[in-house]
């Protein structure tokens, strides 16, 4: 089985369009929505976990392409700046899915990107701005 | 046998003085015992690095022509608001200040992504800061107005003064209400979603002394990357709270200020911070050598995580209602696994202290003496002690006569 999370952007136009229940019902995937927003210019964003066989999967993001909907590697997007970065752990306290997290042999926080469910709350709580989102 | 201050500075002469830092006397105990590491330790060195709210930085920013009186009028750096009731040009721009336009906490939680530590930080780097003045303008400052750019190499004086810094021991917060909370102590999730703590623990300066034997007025330190001093001890200073056996403190209780001249410090050690909700906190880089007199010093410094505890406080009322309540204790060797038990629920926790900033700066320090570039002193005269009946006191509210 096959899983991977991305940030799916949609031009206005398509904000109002059931592009994602498309996802199961022509391509089998299950689906994990992680975050949704329509902006004020309703420009959409979503980040969400696709998980099913790999050939489908890609059939998908093909689809969404062809649909002129930007897909994204979710890795690329929260992203840690480490010159400003000191090591305190305060983003580890509250981030749900383990992606920081304390080395207790260094005590080094350390980023596992592959588990960040881009929620943002290092951002918001990081009080020297280390952490940065590029949606 | 006990050694003096001076017999180390003699050895630190000659390039023959150990020193090692509070983490590894830990080790060196545990193997020769608290005898033979007093003979054979000279120095020990701590190390912190956290967000200290009491910090700021007195500048003189030179007369200009005509000259201007800020005194009794204002000032602004960066458009944050400077204190400028001392002398026509002395400010002081504190840690904690905002500019008029932020909109603080009416956007709550409040971002504060700007504020008087921020223009430490950018001061001490060397970059051009924005001074704006008003005036009432007399007869030998007639100037009513100033706006100009500065910076830390032209202005006469810039002198980094914290009137509170290096606590012994703080707090774990936790939140027990149903809400998010925004505090000095970080982002509280609801329902003991989490454990932020402060301290470095067995790198701490005060808990390797902690009935302030060694650290006293006039100690010179590690302070920002540059040379400082202990100018006294600090604001709410506690040196009657109770101690575990071994003399560390079980609740936040001695203090130092802080003072060293700004121009020789980095932007590596001295950092603006934004707190969600609370504020902007400068985060201070301090390193206190402790003199191995004797046995007992010996024993102090060699105290590890695993021997140090910390009061677990609510903070959703406890803490701001000023209720002593505790909900129990964890010691930083637990804090610092990443996980503690808190009413039989296993919460994430978060440091605020950078215990990986701390060692660096320990390190840096051990580099300095071994070096021969940092001689230690003997304290002018010694912080209010344990028995001396000192204490931290609430604020009794009291109504002015005709007030309201």
């Amino acid at each position: 089985m096959f899983s991977k999370k991305i940030v799916l952007h949609f031009p206005s136009n398509l904000v109002d369009k059931p592009i994602i229940s498309k996802l199961a019902k022509d391509y089998d995937l299950e689906f994990n929505i992680l975050k949704a927003l329509v902006n004020p210019k309703e420009e959409g964003l979503m980040v969400l976990e696709l998980i099913g066989d790999r050939k489908h999967y890609d059939r998908a993001i093909e689809y969404l392409k062809k649909e002129k909907v930007k897909v994204q590697n979710l890795d690329k997007d929260i992203k840690r700046n480490d010159k400003k970065c000191v090591h305190c752990g305060l983003c580890a306290g509250v981030c749900p899915s383990g992606a920081l997290e304390v080395d207790t042999q260094s005590m080094e926080i350390v980023f596992t990107d592959d588990k960040c469910i881009a929620c943002e709350m290092c951002v918001k709580v990081c009080p020297y701005k280390a952490m940065e989102v590029n949606f | 046998m006990a050694k003096t201050i001076a017999e180390i500075n003699a050895k630190i002469k000659k390039g023959q003085v150990v020193v090692v830092t509070a983490e590894e006397m830990i080790d060196i105990v545990k193997k020769k015992g608290t005898k033979s590491a007093a003979e054979e330790v000279d120095v020990v060195t701590t190390g912190t690095f956290g967000p200290m709210c009491s910090s700021g930085a007195y500048l003189n920013v030179g007369h200009a022509k005509p000259k201007i009186k800020l005194g009794g009028g204002s000032a602004t750096l960066n458009g944050v608001e400077a204190y400028a009731g001392f002398a026509a040009v002395d400010i002081y721009i504190g840690a904690t200040a905002l500019s008029k336009d932020d909109p603080k906490n009416k956007v709550y939680p409040g971002a504060f992504s700007y504020g008087g530590a921020h223009v430490i930080e950018e001061l001490v780097s060397g970059k051009d800061i924005v001074l704006e003045g008003t005036a009432y303008g007399t007869d030998c400052y007639p100037s009513k107005g100033i706006k100009t750019l500065i910076n830390i190499k032209d202005i006469n004086e810039a002198v980094l003064f914290n009137p509170r810094n290096i606590y012994q021991n703080y707090n774990i917060a936790v939140n027990l209400s149903d809400k998010p909370i925004y505090t000095y102590m970080g982002t509280l999730l609801p329902k003991l979603g989490n454990a932020n703590y402060c301290s470095a623990g067995q790198l701490s300066p005060f808990l390797n002394d902690p009935f302030y034997r060694t650290i006293g007025i006039g100690t010179k330190i590690f302070l920002g990357g540059g040379i400082g001093y202990v100018a006294w001890w600090g604001t709410q200073h506690n040196p009657s709270a109770p101690r575990a056996e071994n003399g560390t403190t079980l609740v936040p209780a001695g203090t130092a200020a802080v003072i060293g001249d700004l121009k020789q410090m980095s932007d590596k050690w001295l950092k603006g911070v934004s707190f969600l909700g609370y504020g902007v906190t400068l985060s201070v880089g301090i390193g206190v050598p402790i003199p191995i007199l004797d046995e007992e010093m010996a024993k102090f410094t060699a105290v590890s995580d695993k021997e140090i505890t910390a009061s677990i406080v609510d903070y959703s009322k406890a803490y701001p209602q000023g209720i002593a309540e505790s909900l129990g204790r964890a010691s930083y060797a637990e804090l610092k696994s990443g996980k503690i038990q808190v009413q039989g629920k296993e919460i994430r926790t978060g440091g605020i202290s950078s215990y990986v900033k701390a060692k660096e700066i320990a390190e840096e320090l051990k580099q300095w003496i071994s070096k021969g570039k940092f001689s230690l002193t003997e304290p002018v005269a010694f912080f209010p002690g344990r028995d001396s009946g000192y204490k931290f006191k609430p604020l009794p509210i009291r109504q002015p006569k005709g007030g309201e």
